[in-house]
């Protein structure tokens, strides 16, 4: 059995008198597409933040490949093969669709500093980056400036710059907010898609439970800083104090 | 021991003015989140128009100080109203940029307008003379400034504190998306800020008439000062630019009297220290 | 498809166009002391030295998003230090490179209390910081000979023990120097721009969490680049004394750190070349501008201000846009 990819325990955040996150033991098992989900306020986007290392904790552990990683900043946390997309989206406007994938690359082969070479000479990066421009379907975009590309295109660069540090678990936070029926569709296939490559565990925040139920294997619940429930989505759509706080209030 | 407590007092004044060019630059940085570079220069003015009202044309000097604080208000909600706000969206180096801008003109423009150096004028009679303090001398318009300098202490704390204002402001601050949401007239409060900003400035630059002479490098000196007083206190915080400013002057003060050449090269000094130590400045929360 | 033809073949038609320009820049640069008298080499030399404190300052800014206004606190630790050295040993190699280097040093230190804020902050900071070296230059009379600076600096002869030993008294000679010296170092700014640090660089401009999130550790970036522009901003003060045999305090005053500044806004912040083209704009206004007038620090105030408000691009953004129209209007929309 290999041992869990990350380890949750005892994790703790206050804001003020508020407990963001309150007491909050997880276990994350390699190839299962989990979701969390929650009400406004139910501390989501904390726990992210917490085990993505933009916060740190008040107490409580998180072990990532059995290391602690409780305290490391963000760009370690991302060497070990931690990642994450954002909400509120965090591309490089300036830049193209191609160098926006090749930091990441260029980072993980650790090529970033190289300042006396052409950065055309880094044929592997380049690889790297046409790979994952293909996967998510913007090569034909590569040269645009972000600014140029569509929301769509953007959340869809998001993600493939997530995912161009090749990370062993990728957390989403809200990956298809703002989108139209059919941008949702696409990107859902995307994640679908290369959460069947079995090389990433994704984590998704969701407030759509359509997609919340469609593609995770694994839900669990949060309210108030806490975790509510915690099983497949069956289990879930069963559980009755999820109904009553949470459910309850969704089609 | 007598010399150091004097020369402290002496220091306590000095304070007085970099407290207020340093209040008003941390309040328009709290709210507006602008580090406005020409704060030095706003000083400046008001400087030159206080002595051009009472020095020059003979008005009563609290008349001068009034008339000098509308002058700057003026020039603040000129700048800020069709300069500064238009920038709002753009990235922040640009609104550095521009208020940079405004310290070349200014500067300059006092040069023009105001020309060569002149005397100081004489202090206003009822705050004439000295009153002896551990056997010295100790200027009565000094104690004048130090009153001044505690009484605005005292109103800008009451005004954000107690006033229906000064809450709107502190929650303009504070999120300014939610303040706009309930309903609050951002851009005027922005204008409003920057304005009481500059009067601040410019009472500091005002008040310092009957004893120092306006000159065209007084908004640079004054700006570096407040800048290092920012660093100590905190930037947004006003209790930090109090202490910041006690720190610096008083300082300055000990320093002219003990290590003369390396004064400044002290309050550097601090500065550094606390960069190191408490980068967000001794009293940030 | 056709759009994408159009605009690349009107990029490779800017691109031979620039070429070709800069060619004939270099050979007129080249040329300059054999048909321009002592004036005109001083200009170009003090144009080529601004160049390079702009590009260096340009570095932080336009590609690394940090807005230094104290860059002339390394211009002069490079200027003083270039003078110091020359006054021990009269080497000029030593002199200019060691004077680099310690600006290098100093900014270095420097660096590390500075970079850790946020850009804010940062740019305050480094106006203080700027102002307390400039202190430093005028109170330390034993050591910066305060007020009168240094003086009797030699042009030193240009040595490399053992292979060479090159007089340099003749102006012309210390003229070939300084353009070869900026041609070397320009060409090298160009390399680690388009190189994969460039990118990084701007990526942290771009934005900071994300460069943080791809595995890149951003705070000793920023250090990187704050060095850079400190060792540009130290190579092009420390090539002072030998032209003008003195060194005085306000090379590190706040005005002068002002010069990249304006110049760099001027030519352009998004572009390579736009410091140099800035520079030379900048000289060639001030210049104009002193003649006519003894305010022209309003001129130039009213210069920023215009170009923040409205031309944040500069002079190249605007030339190329224009450049673009043209192209466009003539071939299909």
């Amino acid at each position: 059995m290999s041992p869990p990819l990350l380890e949750i325990q005892g994790l703790r955040r206050t804001f003020g008198h508020l407990a963001a996150v309150d007491d909050v033991s997880l276990t994350l098992e390699p190839g299962v597409l989990t979701a969390i989900i929650g009400p406004n306020g139910a501390g989501k986007t904390t726990l992210i933040n917490l085990l993505t290392g933009l916060l740190m904790p008040d107490a409580g552990t998180i072990r990532f490949k059995d290391q602690d990683v409780s305290r490391l900043p963000p760009h370690a946390r991302v060497r070990r093969g931690l990642s994450r997309s954002f909400q509120i989206m965090n591309v490089f406007p300036n830049l193209t669709a191609q160098e926006n994938i090749l930091l990441p690359a260029l980072a993980r082969r650790g090529r970033t500093h190289r300042a006396f070479r052409p950065l055309e000479g880094e044929r592997e990066a380049f690889a790297d980056a046409e790979e994952i421009l293909g996967e998510i379907g913007l090569w034909e975009q590569r040269g645009s400036r972000v600014r140029a590309l569509s929301h769509g295109d953007q959340r869809r660069l998001e993600l493939g710059i997530a995912v161009a540090t090749r990370p062993e678990l990728c957390f989403l936070d809200e990956p298809s907010s703002g989108m139209n029926p059919v941008e949702r569709q696409a990107v859902l296939g995307l994640i679908r898609r290369l959460s069947a490559e079995g090389r990433t565990t994704f984590v998704i925040v969701e407030h759509d439970m359509d997609v919340v139920f469609s593609l995770s294997q694994r839900i669990v619940v949060m309210n108030r800083g806490q975790v509510l429930a915690d099983g497949t989505p069956a289990a879930i759509r069963e559980n009755r104090a999820v109904r009553e706080t949470y459910l309850g209030t969704e089609t | 021991m007598g010399t150091l407590a004097f020369q402290g007092l002496i220091g306590l004044s000095l304070a007085m003015y970099l407290w207020l060019i340093s209040a008003g630059l941390t309040i328009i940085f709290g709210v507006l989140g602008v580090i406005n570079f020409a704060h030095g220069s706003l000083f400046m003015v008001g400087a030159y128009l206080a002595f051009t009202f009472y020095g020059l044309l003979g008005f009563n000097f609290g008349v001068a100080i009034l008339l000098s604080l509308a002058g700057v208000a003026l020039l603040g909600w000129v700048m800020e109203r069709f300069f500064l706000r238009a920038l709002y969206g753009v990235d922040e180096a640009y609104q550095l940029l521009l208020t940079f801008g405004f310290v070349l003109i200014l500067d300059d423009a006092v040069k023009l307008i105001w020309g060569g150096v002149f005397r100081i004028p004489p202090i206003p009679a009822f705050l004439e003379g000295s009153w002896f303090v551990v056997g010295r001398p100790f200027p009565v318009y000094n104690a004048f400034i130090i009153a001044a300098g505690a009484g605005v202490g005292i109103v800008l704390w009451l005004g954000f504190e107690r006033t229906w204002w000064g809450k709107t402001v502190r929650a303009t601050a504070s999120d300014r998306e939610m303040a706009n949401a309930i309903g609050v007239n951002v851009p005027r409060v922005f204008s409003g800020v920057f304005m009481v900003g500059a009067m601040l400035a410019a009472l500091g630059g005002a008040l310092g008439t009957p004893v120092r002479v306006a000159s065209p490098g007084l908004g640079a000196a004054m700006i570096i000062q407040a800048f290092v007083i920012t660093v100590i206190g905190g930037l947004g915080n006003l209790k930090g630019a109090f202490i910041g400013s006690l720190v610096v002057g008083v300082l300055s003060a000990y320093g002219t009297l003990l290590f003369p050449v390396f004064e400044l090269a002290l309050i550097y000094l601090i500065m550094a220290v606390v960069l190191l130590v408490r980068p967000q400045g001794l009293f940030a929360r | 498809m056709g759009t994408e033809g159009a605009d690349a073949a009107t990029r490779r038609r800017g691109d031979m166009a620039g070429r070709a320009g800069l060619v004939a820049l270099v050979l007129a640069l080249l040329l300059l002391p054999l048909v321009g008298g002592r004036y005109a080499q001083y200009v170009a030399m003090q144009v080529l030295i601004l160049s390079l404190f702009a590009l260096g300052f340009n570095i932080l800014f336009g590609y690394s998003g940090l807005l230094s206004f104290g860059q002339a606190g390394f211009y002069a630790v490079g200027a003083y230090g270039c003078a110091k050295l020359l006054l021990l040993k009269p080497s000029l190699l030593f002199g200019v490179l060691g004077g680099a280097a310690l600006a290098g040093a100093a900014a270095l230190v420097l660096g590390v209390l500075c970079i850790r804020h946020t850009r804010i902050y940062f740019s305050m900071l480094t106006l203080a910081f700027g102002m307390m070296i400039f202190s430093l230059a005028l109170k330390w009379q034993s050591f910066t000979g305060g007020d009168d600076g240094l003086v009797g600096i030699p042009r030193a002869p240009l040595e490399i023990p053992g292979i060479l030993s090159v007089d340099m008294t003749s102006l012309g000679r210390y003229y070939y120097f300084v353009l070869v010296v900026a041609l070397l170092a320009i060409a090298l700014g160009h390399r680690v721009v388009h190189s994969p640090l460039g990118l990084t660089l701007q990526g942290i401009r771009d934005s900071e969490t994300r460069m943080a999130f791809a595995g890149v550790p951003v705070r000793r970036y920023r250090l990187i680049a704050f060095v850079v522009a400190g060792l540009y901003a130290g190579l092009a003060g420390a090539l002072l004394p030998p032209m003008e045999n003195t060194v005085t305090p306000p090379v590190a005053h706040w005005s002068t750190s002002a010069d990249p500044v304006l110049a760099t806004l001027m030519g352009g912040v998004q572009s390579f070349a736009g410091p140099i083209v800035g520079a030379f704009l900048y000289f060639m206004i001030k210049d104009l501008l002193v003649r006519f007038t003894e305010y022209w620090l309003i001129c130039l105030g009213i210069i920023v201000v215009v170009l923040v408000m409205g031309f944040r691009g500069g002079v190249l953004s605007l030339v190329e846009g224009r450049w673009r129209a043209r192209r466009r209007g003539g071939g299909a929309r």
